[in-house]
């Protein structure tokens, strides 16, 4: 990792290095704010924006940081960004940041901000923290965008409010699944979307706890 | 006192902080492999959350609220904008002195506790919880009974999730699904059943 380019510290998180798939990060608002299309994608510009710059600012105040207080350096700083995108949600967008409502604040305590701060940015330069901020963003928005986009779909037949498959009630044909709308959806779609991301990237699969033993003795007849 | 018990009831089960909000997933689904390591942890968030939130209520209601500092002669203040950066300091600070006074009195309890203490500041439940005892307007009194309501809940799921992992972990998963993708279904699975509760009316 002595020399990391540009390029690969942007697109590494989105797939190879996913925060929600592999790092187990931010994973508290990826599920409550995926019910449409809309909020996920204001929820998606938020948290990139504060991870990119958190990322740039704690990268250039950190050889000023004493390592006994940088944790609540970090924090200050995070939390002073996700004041300025709250109101700015409150000003230019009131209805969906009604909607979003908690989970705007919680951008603070998304382990994805707090762990590419400590992780990434306390040891690189401005420009490639930055950078490393926006692609763990996305990494974190195509999770979300991904699964918003069956609970929307199959759970109320829209996209982005716009009715694709018309339901029953308002005299179409599909009939809604509202089990899609409901909390454990979420978890349901994220733990086959896993599977698929580790069938198709094999070197991610954990390792077992026990190994199968295979059968090596006959049963007596 | 009804009022109490069905809030504390309703905390804990129909709108359980883990199954039902999400949140503190995070330390959810890593620190759950382990029945012991899930209590120490669920006893810690409870007691962070019965101290945490009652405390960001007071401060909320007679500092940062609009015109709750007209007894400082400033009736038209509304530093309700600094709640965010304000809650986060105080449960800092919260957990920093309740580990230096557990490492001080009751030694036994910090070591069991050990790193999870730290861990619990950027718990999502733990923000998560003061910012809807602000949404929703609580009172003093009920902010005690929601904190710790909330993090019984909290402890209950993360508890019952370690004892479905270690059994889990003897079962044959398919390869891409091992870990974590099964651990995402199994809480999906928690959490279906926890929406049984949804139909209790309090």
């Amino acid at each position: 990792m002595s020399e990391v380019t540009a390029k690969q510290v942007l697109f590494e998180p989105i797939f190879s290095n996913n925060p929600i798939g592999l790092q187990i990060l931010g994973i508290c608002s990826a599920l409550a704010v995926t019910t449409s299309m809309n909020v996920t994608i204001v929820m998606c510009l938020s948290v990139i924006a504060v991870t990119a710059f958190s990322n740039l600012a704690v990268s250039l105040v950190r050889t000023q940081i004493p390592g006994s207080i940088r944790i609540i350096v970090q924090m200050t700083i995070i939390a002073s960004l996700v004041i300025v995108v709250d109101q700015i949600l409150k000003a230019y967008a009131y209805e969906i940041s009604k909607q979003l409502s908690v989970f705007v604040g919680l951008i603070i305590t998304n382990c994805i901000v707090m762990g590419r701060a400590e992780g990434f940015a306390m040891k690189n330069g401005p420009w490639l923290s930055f950078l490393d901020g926006i692609g763990n963003g996305m990494g974190y928005s195509v999770m979300l965008l991904f699964v918003a986009f069956f609970r929307e779909l199959l759970g109320a037949g829209s996209l982005f409010g716009v009715t694709l498959l018309t339901p029953v009630n308002e005299g179409g044909w599909y009939i809604t699944n509202g089990l899609l709308l409901l909390p454990p959806s979420a978890f349901f779609i994220i733990g086959l979307a896993i599977w698929g991301l580790r069938a198709w990237m094999p070197e991610q699969v954990e390792e077992e706890d026990f190994k199968m033993s295979r059968h090596t003795h006959k049963e007596a007849f | 006192m009804e009022h109490y018990i069905s809030l504390l009831l309703k905390a804990i089960f129909i709108e359980n902080m883990a199954l039902a909000f999400f949140l503190g997933m995070c330390t959810f689904l890593a620190i759950s492999k382990k029945i012991e390591a899930a209590t120490g942890l669920g006893i810690a968030v409870v007691v962070v959350l019965t101290l945490t939130v009652p405390v960001n209520n007071l401060i909320y209601n007679n500092i940062l609220r609009e015109g709750a500092l007209s007894w400082a002669g400033l009736p038209d203040v509304d530093l309700s904008f600094l709640g965010l950066i304000t809650y986060i300091g105080v449960i800092a600070a919260i957990v920093q002195i309740m580990e230096m006074i557990l490492d001080k009195y009751i030694p036994a309890l910090y070591s069991a506790l050990g790193v999870f203490l730290p861990l619990i500041t950027v718990n999502c439940a733990i923000m998560g919880a003061a910012l809807f005892m602000v949404e929703r307007d609580y009172t003093f009194g009920e902010s005690v009974v929601y904190g710790f309501g909330a993090g019984v809940g909290w402890a209950l799921a993360i508890v019952a999730l370690a004892g479905i992992r270690e059994k889990l972990k003897y079962s044959d998963v398919p390869d891409g699904l091992r870990g974590l993708g099964i651990t995402f279904i199994t809480v999906g699975l928690m959490s279906l059943g926890f929406m049984s509760f949804s139909g209790i009316s309090l």
